[in-house]
């Protein structure tokens, strides 16, 4: 391991610390029962079964969330659509559920290919927008997000709403579609195997193919890129639409594993936690499922805490941000980051010296 | 129906107060995009400060006290994101993010501590910023009804228009972190410091989008309610990206986003579905960008003739 991995884990470690005890400090000023509630944070996950299950099932939209943006952003191509993508596979996946009758394996296959399919386009709107007009990704991105979010408000309360429900959901989900439970006394779905397959795929495509290859030499140096004869453009639009594939993928497996209805009339937040994880996981699909780990069960154990304590769940809210801060400040640390590779040289040449 | 709907004074009165926070955070997002830093972080210092408005205004039961402290505690988190891009070398978008993520969350735990709900802030007696009727314009017919009768911070949104844009054009200031903006190096190499400069342009975008803030909680609604900026720190940043990050070409920008947004509060009352209507708006932002962008292009391949 070379000193600059090294470096990496090291201030990975001591930001996510540093961040935990910002959150304590604030628990300790806001409640009343701060050390109960710190302990439910840290070790609620793991009191039961059950509760351990919820981190499982919410690490699985997380991997898909975070391998697609790695691999959208490894175009150095700030995209935040993939928020947008999620949603409208959830919607999609639940229009074709509602709409076809396929035979029990197939069904959910294709639903969620297509939930794929949907939400590819929403992140390849801004790269070809980007690519004929040369405007900005990141706001024509953001826009796509509301688009879809009112789309689906549409067609959900016009087109898919089930009048006999009392809120505004839509029809079930048949029985043949949803993804089926693996293990009992939970709710972890068939999903958690899709997703991790996809994060070695996600790997495999960005680190042991041509195509993987070009395109993290597109993210790094556009230019050279350009030079050496890589088709950037080409390269930026699969990594977009392969992207917002994956958003798009992610949505359906989560409705048709979690939801079984399409109850989503606000945004819901992934594309954002996305970007924590492929901060934690920097850009590496393979990563991506401990770091979305790590995600899940900070959030489940602080609904845990909310519940039996005074403290809200938006804690973690902050805290996720504060990671974000103290991860991605290159400055952070960078004395000690100079000492570690002096180190490391004089330490070869010492070694050369006495050969 | 519409039509005539829109034409009315009374729908370009409201379309003027729907612009207000979003020119506000455009103006805010024309100087930082002018010193070469995109502020993503507008949301949530909308966000933020929309919250401080509320609280401090309540504490010092007055307004204008209230606004003065929320337009320091506004600099502040411009500051806070200047210091993180500037001297810890973090990415800009990310960094703005993480503000936004912190937004989300702090101000549902202040609103918690300070008013025991989480949802709206009823419970603080804050202050509002009035409205006030313009003497001998209130009697103009069409004028009168569009511009008389708004909050003071419309009028001082609209006054900051030309403030923001005599300042970056005509103060030596405005010189300097244009030229940053525009190339670092040549800016650096005449002796202008470009960090001092960006930490300058970001507090005041964070003090402008303050301004902003506090009309969302006091003035356009009379409480905070949590996610009230509801995305107007972005749509801010396409209205200034599309406005080419001038002051003018920004305010024209938010009147159109102020207008899509006021026609669907119009629509929603009628037969149309308002979830349609409500995607007015950013189908607006993306076609315009997309349209703006794409002249520009234009202009620069033929100037450049390729």
């Amino acid at each position: 391991m070379n000193s600059n991995t090294k470096f990496n884990i090291l201030r990975t470690g001591l930001s996510i610390s540093i961040a935990l005890l910002i959150s304590f400090g604030i628990i300790f000023l806001t409640s009343k029962e701060p050390v109960n509630a710190i302990v439910q944070l840290l070790t609620g996950p793991l009191q039961s079964q059950r509760r351990f299950g919820n981190v499982i099932e919410a690490m699985i939209p997380l991997i898909f969330t975070g391998v697609g943006v790695s691999i959208m952003f490894a175009a150095n191509e700030i995209n935040l659509a993939g928020e947008g993508a999620f949603h409208l596979g959830g919607l999609v996946a639940t229009y074709f559920a509602l709409n076809t009758t396929l035979a029990a394996g197939i069904s959910p296959i294709m639903t969620i290919l297509i939930a794929g399919i949907a939400g590819a386009i929403v992140t390849l709107i801004p790269a070809i927008l980007k690519i004929k007009t040369e405007s900005d990704v990141l706001v024509s991105s953001l826009m796509m997000n509301y688009l879809v979010l009112y789309f689906a408000n549409y067609i959900l309360s016009n087109i898919l709403r089930d009048p006999k429900a009392g809120a505004v959901v839509s029809f079930a989900v048949p029985s043949v579609t949803q993804l089926s439970t693996i293990m009992p006394g939970t709710r972890i779905h068939i999903g958690l195997f899709l997703a991790l397959i996809v994060a070695i795929l996600g790997y495999i495509f960005m680190f042991k193919t041509k195509i993987g290859y070009e395109l993290r030499i597109t993210g790094e140096n556009r230019q050279f890129a350009r030079y050496s004869g890589i088709n950037v453009v080409k390269i930026t639009l699969i990594s977009q639409l392969l992207g917002g594939f994956i958003f798009g993928v992610g949505g359906g497996v989560e409705l048709l594993g979690m939801y079984n209805r399409f109850t989503w009339t606000s945004l819901l937040g992934y594309g954002w936690d996305a970007i924590i994880i492929t901060t934690l996981a920097k850009k590496n699909p393979i990563h991506v499922p401990f770091a979305a780990f790590f995600l899940a069960y900070l959030r489940t154990g602080a609904s845990i805490m909310a519940r039996s304590t005074d403290v809200a769940t938006e804690l973690v809210t902050i805290t996720q941000g504060l990671i974000i801060l103290l991860v991605v400040a290159e400055q952070f640390l960078s004395k000690y980051k100079h000492k570690m590779i002096a180190k490391e040289a004089k330490a070869t040449l010492g070694e050369k010296e006495g050969e | 129906m519409i039509v005539d709907a829109i034409l009315s004074p009374e729908f370009l009165n409201a379309a003027l107060r729907a612009t207000t926070p979003i020119l506000f955070a455009a103006l805010a997002s024309a100087i930082a995009a002018k010193s070469g830093v995109i502020n993503m972080a507008l949301e949530g210092i909308l966000l933020f400060t929309a919250l401080f408005g509320v609280i401090f205004s309540s504490a010092f039961q007055s307004a204008w006290l209230g606004l003065l402290v929320t337009m320091v505690m506004g600099g502040l988190i411009g500051f806070l994101l200047a210091f993180f891009v500037l001297r810890l070398k973090t990415d800009a978008i990310l960094a703005a993010i993480a503000i936004n993520l912190i937004a989300d969350g702090a101000t549902i735990l202040i609103l918690l501590a300070v008013s025991g709900d989480r949802g709206i802030s009823s419970s603080i007696n804050s202050i509002i910023i009035p409205r006030i009727t313009l003497p001998i314009i209130e009697n103009i017919p069409f004028i009168g009804a569009v511009l008389s009768n708004q909050n003071i911070l419309t009028y001082v949104s609209l006054i900051m228009v030309v403030l923001v844009h005599i300042f970056l054009y005509k103060t030596p200031l405005g010189l300097q972190i244009r030229a940053v903006g525009e190339n670092k190096d040549a800016a650096e190499s005449v002796g202008i410091s470009s960090d001092k400069i960006r930490y300058i342009s970001l507090t005041i975008s964070g003090v402008l989008a303050s301004m902003g803030g506090f009309f969302l909680s006091g003035g356009y609604m009379t409480r905070f309610t949590t996610g009230m900026s509801a995305g107007r720190g972005f749509i801010a940043l396409a209205a200034s990206a599309m406005g080419g990050n001038t002051p003018i070409g920004s305010f024209l920008v938010s009147l159109l986003f102020g207008g899509a947004q006021a026609i669907s509060n119009i629509l929603q009352l009628g037969t149309l579905p308002h979830e349609l209507v409500q995607m007015l708006p950013y189908a607006t932002t993306l076609i315009g960008l997309g349209l703006y962008s794409y002249s520009k292009m234009k202009k620069r391949q033929r100037l450049t003739g390729k």
